[in-house]
């Protein structure tokens, strides 16, 4: 028996733009952007989901965002998953990875103990591939990033093979463990019809509060309370909720400054040619060093 | 991500006016199941968002996985190895995936593992799995057969065999042809013997067995020893055991992912299916009628798919300076394809509701009886259903399988010496639409099983609130039009009838199918036309053109056309 925690995030889909996407200040108009599950996460949960269904156990899933982050949730339980948890409060907003595995970190601890903690490698917003790493410094846990397949576990160790320049390696990692996923491990599982058709109307709490706000019949704690006797309710963590520190939290407890945005094309003219010489060679090493490329 | 069900814009239309009301109340039991799984819906607005989700599942996996896989599937095929018939890889992905998302028992009951889908809603799935790859419409479309063992067998029969099919693990196979029983079944000569313990033993051979190395098999046999005809066969069920050996697989023009099998039974044992002796006049004539829905729905879905191709490739390719799309020629024929296209979806969709609504009244009837409760009231109205549902079927086959040959033929031209070639999905999509007026009923014999109904008006109740209804603006002149189209039914009929001439009634029979159908689909798009202004070109060029077909289909009875059959051994040299 395992139990895995994966962490998911729903970001902008960037496959399906249309209309305008920046805004004139070089921040990113998320409205015209329709909001999909970070298509490493959910090869994470499928890791998740294969881990239980060879040595059983329980999957837990949980993301921080937004209200309507619940989406993912909800397709997490639509693929698999026992559980899921969404972590949400206006004072977490503007996070940076560092801020974001700090209540990471700390959600985790209130959820319980679990073998695994995974996660896709990097989301497809930010790229930045530091959450997963950072969450498990954060738990104090070893880290086995870019992983390709956990082929096996016993003893309290996994085995895991994990890409890296030119070729992969297989290592082993005492449980537990945090693990960050490349998409080419897995193909996820479709969602299940019957998950699909049981799960459409879990709610968090806010949502259930709106549909009471937008229809005077409706009162939020009737809804909850059925919600929860059908297995419909999405726990809901807030800043009460977990054990944190309010000024490492969102944009207070983000270091990180965007200084620019700035759309770089890089246009078919822009090339030079470098003659396969000593002296082109010199040159090529002499415009890298200066554009702090190399050196 | 691509979705063939979101990005169907007609699929969608349907869908959106689909009323199920009715069906859903029946099959739901009046929402009674959801107090035992919790993915049953509590009403009808809850199923029908359950119908459209299980849709859009369909069609993500469709076009995401499916379809890429196809070239692939059709590329390999299904080989026979050492007696054992192993799918194209592709082919094992797809059916390893669709078990995962609980769609190979859609139709199936939520007790046995399914998810109690109506037929309609199923229809649709096959169609867009169709669109994706024909092929694995011949799996996934099989699903008929273990709702045969549901309907047909006992409590035990449906307790070993219906979780099997529900979650996958056992694929299906109807058995019925035999190397001298194609079209005539009534020619079955594969022997069941019932031993001393009184269990059933298969012995003979059965040929073009789709999916015939499937782990359940429903078979037709002779169980009455002496007997010629249909009234001495039953229908059987069994597991696929090493008594059965998959003798070849046959080389196809088309649907490679399918294997059809020969078969050789030695001595299997087997179960009686329902009564002896209604194995083909009953059991078989019902499952075939469901399948010929079904291979409608996979033409429906290669259809679709080989429309998509032309006009993608029509809005890419130039020839003389412009895109060939702005060619009035090439764009005058992927009007006409498309007009077919969504005629015929207006026709199945329809035809599909009707076999959903006898289904449930069906087993409504069942359970009233059972219960020891009067059936009048809804007995009378079952009768109706049936036999509107037994007409619509052939022609729904007749129409959509010619259309989707007619589509794929046309959608090759466009492509010009392209479409020829092995890269462009386009020569796929034509052998693998070629067969689908052929199995389940040859075009022909959809013809003999459609004309009792349209001598006899089985429809007339039908177009009689039609005529009665006042349509508004041009679609009024158009449904003038249909009523001229009915009236020219009417006149060929009687010119046919007063012919004592039994030859001449079984050539005109399909001139006179056409005829009744034209006016039936024709209204079915003036409906849809009320609802949509970009269906009035639809209906419009659907119904002018129809007018003058019905004119030439009357010409051909009129002038007698066919009256020289009777000279056919001069002309045939």
């Amino acid at each position: 028996m395992l139990s895995s925690l994966v962490l998911v995030k729903q970001v902008p889909d960037t496959a399906n733009i249309s209309g305008k996407v920046m805004n004139d200040d070089g921040t990113v108009n998320r409205a015209k952007l329709p909001a999909v599950f970070n298509a490493e996460d959910r090869v994470a949960l499928e890791l998740a989901l294969r881990l239980r269904d060879r040595y059983g156990g329980k999957v837990t899933a949980i993301t921080m965002g937004p209200p309507r982050a619940s989406d993912v949730l909800r397709e997490c339980l639509y693929m698999g998953a026992d559980e899921v948890c969404l972590i949400t409060d206006r004072k977490f907003a503007g996070a940076d990875t560092l801020a974001t595995s700090y209540v990471l970190g700390r959600a985790v601890r209130k959820l319980g103990t679990f073998d695994f903690i995974l996660g896709g490698r990097q989301a497809i917003d930010g790229d930045t591939a530091q959450v997963g790493p950072q969450t498990a410094e954060k738990l104090g846990l070893p880290q086995v990033t870019y992983a390709e397949e956990i082929r096996d576990v016993s003893d309290g160790y996994a085995t895991i093979k994990r890409k890296i320049d030119g070729g992969y390696e297989v290592l082993r990692a005492r449980l537990p463990v945090l693990v960050t996923v490349i998409g080419e491990a897995a193909v996820p599982r479709p969602y299940s019809a019957k998950r699909v058709m049981q799960y459409k109307n879990a709610r968090t709490l806010i949502e259930l509060e709106k549909l009471a706000d937008d229809n005077s019949l409706l009162y939020s704690d009737r809804l909850v309370h059925e919600a929860k006797a059908k297995n419909l309710f999405i726990q809901t963590f807030t800043m009460d909720d977990v054990d944190v520190e309010p000024e490492r939290c969102g944009i207070k407890g983000s270091p990180t400054k965007v200084h620019k945005i700035e759309s770089v094309v890089l246009a078919g003219g822009d090339h030079a040619r470098i003659e396969p010489t000593k002296e082109g060679l010199g040159k090529l090493i002499d415009a890298l060093a200066r554009d702090h490329l190399f050196g | 991500m691509p979705n063939f069900f979101t990005d169907n814009v007609d699929i969608q239309f349907h869908f959106q006016h689909l009323d199920l009301r009715e069906v859903c109340e029946l099959i739901e039991n009046g929402y009674a199941y959801a107090a035992d799984f919790p993915y049953a819906p509590t009403d009808y607005d809850d199923a029908k968002e359950n119908y459209r989700r299980v849709l859009e599942i369909v069609g993500d996996i469709a076009a995401n996985y499916i379809e890429p896989r196809a070239a692939g599937v059709d590329e390999e095929g299904a080989h026979l190895e050492n007696g054992k018939v192993t799918y194209a890889k592709g082919t094992q992905e797809n059916l390893a995936q669709l078990a995962k998302a609980d769609l190979m028992g859609m139709i199936l009951p939520y007790k046995y593992g399914g998810l109690n889908i109506p037929f309609s809603v199923y229809c649709v799935a096959v169609e867009i799995a169709s669109r994706a790859d024909a092929s694995l419409m011949n799996l996934f479309g099989l699903q008929d057969i273990g709702d045969c063992v549901c309907k047909f067998g006992d409590d035990d029969q449906r307790a070993e065999f219906i979780p099997g099919f529900a979650s996958g693990r056992y694929t299906g196979a109807m058995v019925l042809t035999e190397p001298d029983a194609g079209s005539d079944l009534q020619a079955v000569k594969l022997q069941a013997v019932q031993n001393p313990k009184g269990g059933w033993n298969l012995r003979g051979c059965k040929r073009f067995i789709t999916n015939g190395n499937g782990e359940v098999l429903v078979v037709l046999g002779r169980s009455e020893a002496g007997t010629k005809d249909a009234r001495g066969l039953s229908m059987f069920v069994c597991h696929r055991d090493e008594t059965v050996i998959v003798r070849r697989i046959e080389h196809k023009l088309g649907i490679h992912g399918s294997p059809t099998c020969e078969l050789q039974f030695n001595d299997t044992p087997a179960q009686l299916i329902g009564k002896r002796k209604l194995g083909l006049i009953k059991y078989t004539l019902d499952l075939m009628n469901r399948a010929r829905m079904g291979v409608s729905a996979q033409a429906l879905g290669i259809s679709q798919a080989a429309y998509e191709e032309a006009l993608k490739y029509a809005r890419e390719r130039e020839q003389f300076g412009r895109t060939i799309i702005n060619i009035p020629a090439v764009a005058n024929m992927l009007i006409e394809m498309r007009v077919l296209l969504e005629a015929g979806r207006a026709l199945l969709y329809r035809a599909a509701y009707m076999v959903d609504l006898k289904e449930r009244m069906e087993n409504r009837v069942e359970a009233l009886k059972a219960e020891g409760k009067s059936t009048a009231e809804l007995g009378n109205r079952l009768k109706e259903v049936v036999k509107v549902a037994g007409f619509l079927t052939p022609v729904c086959k007749y129409f959509l399988t010619e259309g989707a040959n007619k589509i794929a033929y046309d959608a090759l031209q466009v492509h010009g010496g392209t479409g020829y070639m092995r890269e462009f999905k386009v020569e796929r999509l034509v052998r693998d639409a070629r067969i689908t007026n052929i199995y389940e009923g040859t075009s022909q014999l959809q013809i003999v099983a459609a004309i009792g109904g349209a001598v006899t008006d089985v429809m007339a109740e039908f177009f009689a609130e039609k005529e009665a209804k006042t349509y508004q603006g041009g679609l009024a002149s158009l449904a003038e039009q249909l009523k001229g189209i009915r009236e020219l039914y009417k006149e060929c009929a009687q010119t046919v009838s007063e012919r004592r001439d039994s030859s001449f009634h079984d050539v005109a029979a399909r001139a006179l199918v056409e005829l009744y159908s034209a006016a039936l689909i024709g209204y079915h798009l003036l409906d849809d036309a009320e609802r949509d202004d970009r269906k009035v070109f639809i209906a419009n060029r659907y119904i002018l053109n129809a007018v003058a077909e019905s004119q030439r289909n009357a010409a051909l009875i009129k002038h007698a056309v066919f009256s020289d059959i009777l000279h056919a051994q001069k002309i045939l040299v």
